[in-house]
């Protein structure tokens, strides 16, 4: 089987910026696969040469089999595209909007209409269908845009970071769609800064960081190694200085770490003798408040593989805007 | 026949969004309506001179009508990326801008009839012949369209849209014996008003009413549209240099 999408050495410059610095990767027929990278990876860059919004520098691609080289908008039909922001327009309503998108690609009046309602139901907008689209909530505005990527059933779906700046039970929505169109058999193609979306949602997932691809795995995979580590947790009071430098020449094979103000990180190969620990803390002084013991996740294996502090891409998020 | 809906659906929400809309509407009435009452008072003569100062004020009807409405909805949407929807579409760059392009024709069209309307009621204009005011007034729209095509895709801001439009407009009021004949400008300028596809068609709308026509109305003709068909390929190669940057 061919696959859905075929990347290889695909480069974009802009001026002295290097957006995308020679990336290669396939996305097989079916599978949810993810782009996670802070902000200014070049993640939307790529979706933009993908789709025909902007013409690489070097490098080839085919989508659904189609040489996208030979032929740049060779394979619009075969892809749906939901942008970063929406670009609907703002003075139809959500259900013209749709009707709208699904004429470009060739839709009949009745099938289309037919394909909006049923949409705008299972996106929960059948109230807000005849209203304004530039009078929407920004998690409103984000579900009717994914509904227009695909009005026409597209069997590829590129998705530009789907839950960012909208509201928590909106972003959680948005999560069960892609959920439920990836079941159905879409290929997706989806986006997105935040490690623990990546990890719940997609089979395969790309570090993007600095246009350039540090780490193509399954979910799984990146996994293994770090689920054999024991990882703990412990929250105290305060800390006094230089605490950290004692516990590691106290506990040997222990790793520490102080990831947050007074928050201590032991990780091991093996089970983290805690009582000793925390008798160890409470000795010089401190006051523990918790010991949890922490299941590894992917930001783990993200913080280890890029060098990124998780935290440091929502901060970075949070001042850059949205790009 | 995908390519047909996709068009027509283009063409019909421009329309309904941007062309139909009664500013655009009111404004395409006002302008004529202010550049007659400007011209009568300036030249003092009667209603006799209207079927004189009709091809002028026909084709600045055409003129302001559809050159700034194409740039200015064309930027427009390029800023709110709903441009993005549309080159995204199964559809070619070509039949996508002539869906584009499509409205503003057919409005720059109706506008031109505005004027000839309101001469209807004050003169005789019974020795209009339609058979050349037609096709001048199309390509005239055409041309003017496509001039404003070509602005839009050289800016990015809406009032950059404006501003590079009228740029091109006034100017031409003058270069383009809209309102006296080239043969009067200054040798210097001549060059200039042949370079400009508004002169022939407007030889054209001199000849359809009066026949004050300098130059064959076949030649004209064919000199218009070739002028449309370059300035259609000038901006889809610009298109695809930079909006698919
Ligand atoms: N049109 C553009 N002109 C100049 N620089 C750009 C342009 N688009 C993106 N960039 C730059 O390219 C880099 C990658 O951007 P982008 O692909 O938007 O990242 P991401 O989507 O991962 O946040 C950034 O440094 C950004 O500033
Ligand atoms: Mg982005």
């Amino acid at each position: 089987m061919t696959d859905a999408v075929n990347v290889s050495g695909l480069k974009k410059r802009f001026g002295e910026v290097e957006a995308v610095a020679g990336i290669s990767f396939s996305v097989r027929q079916g599978e949810l696969f993810g782009f996670l990278g802070p902000n200014g990876a070049g993640k939307t860059t790529t979706i933009n040469m993908l789709t025909g919004l902007a013409r690489p520098d070097s490098g080839t691609f085919s989508i659904g089999g189609i040489d996208c080289l030979e032929n740049p908008r060779g394979a619009q039909h075969l892809i749906g595209v939901v942008p970063d922001e929406s670009n609907l327009y703002p003075e139809l309503s959500g259900f013209d909007n749709l009707s709208f998108c699904g004429a470009l690609y060739g839709m009949r009046k009745t099938e289309r209409e037919a394909r909006a309602r049923e949409l705008l139901d299972s996106f929960g907008l059948a109230g807000a269908g005849s209203r304004k689209f530039s009078g929407y909530s920004k998690g409103m505005k984000r579900k009717l845009t994914i509904a227009a990527g695909i009005m026409h059933s597209p069997g590829i779906l590129f998705l530009d970071e789907p839950t960012t700046g909208i509201d928590v039970a909106s972003a959680r929505q948005v999560r069960a769609l892609i959920q439920d169109l990836h079941d159905r058999g879409t290929t997706i193609f989806l986006t997105t800064h935040y490690i623990e979306e990546a990890e719940r949602l997609c089979g395969r997932i790309a570090f993007i960081v600095s246009g350039r691809i540090v780490r193509t795995d399954t979910v799984e995979n990146l996994l293994q190694p770090i689920l054999k580590k024991h990882v703990v947790h412990i929250t105290c009071e305060s800390l006094a200085e230089g605490i950290r430098e004692d516990l590691a020449s106290s506990f040997q094979g222990l790793a520490f770490t102080l990831p947050q103000n007074s928050m201590i990180r032991a990780e091991a190969d093996s089970p983290v003798p805690v009582g000793p620990v925390v008798r160890f803390l409470e000795e010089a002084g401190a006051v523990v408040l918790e010991a949890r013991r922490i299941r590894p996740s992917l930001e783990d294996v993200f913080v280890e593989v890029t060098g990124i502090e998780s935290n440091a891409m929502q901060s970075e998020k949070r001042n850059g805007g949205g790009r | 026949m995908n390519t047909l809906t996709a068009f027509w659906n283009i063409f019909v929400k421009d329309m309904r969004t941007y062309y139909l809309k009664p500013p655009n509407i009111s404004w395409g009435l006002i302008f004529p309506l202010a550049w007659t009452g400007m011209f009568f008072l300036k030249s003092g003569s009667g209603l006799e001179s209207i079927p004189s100062l009709l091809p002028g004020l026909v084709a600045i009807s055409i003129l302001f009508g559809t050159t700034s409405m194409l740039s200015v909805t064309v930027t427009f949407e390029k800023k709110n990326r709903s441009f993005e929807r549309l080159l995204l579409a199964p559809i070619s760059l070509k039949s996508l801008m002539l869906a584009k392009t499509g409205g503003a024709i057919v409005f720059g069209v109706v506008n031109a009839f505005i004027p000839v309307i309101m001469a209807a009621f004050f003169a005789d204009i019974s020795q209009l012949r339609l058979i050349v005011f037609l096709p001048a007034v199309f390509f005239i729209a055409v041309a003017s369209t496509f001039l404003g095509l070509f602005i839009a895709v050289s800016v990015s801001e809406v009032f950059e849209a404006q501003t590079f439009s009228n740029f091109f407009r006034f100017p031409m009021i003058f270069l383009c014996g809209l309102f006296f004949p080239i043969s009067r400008l200054p040798m210097l300028l001549r060059p200039v008003s042949y370079a400009l596809p508004l002169t022939y068609g407007a030889d054209m709308l001199h000849g359809s009413i009066g026949g004050g026509n300098a130059m064959p109305l076949l030649l004209d003709l064919a000199l218009l549209i070739l002028f449309c068909a370059a300035l259609f390929a000038a901006s889809l190669w610009n298109i695809k240099r930079k909006w698919i940057a």
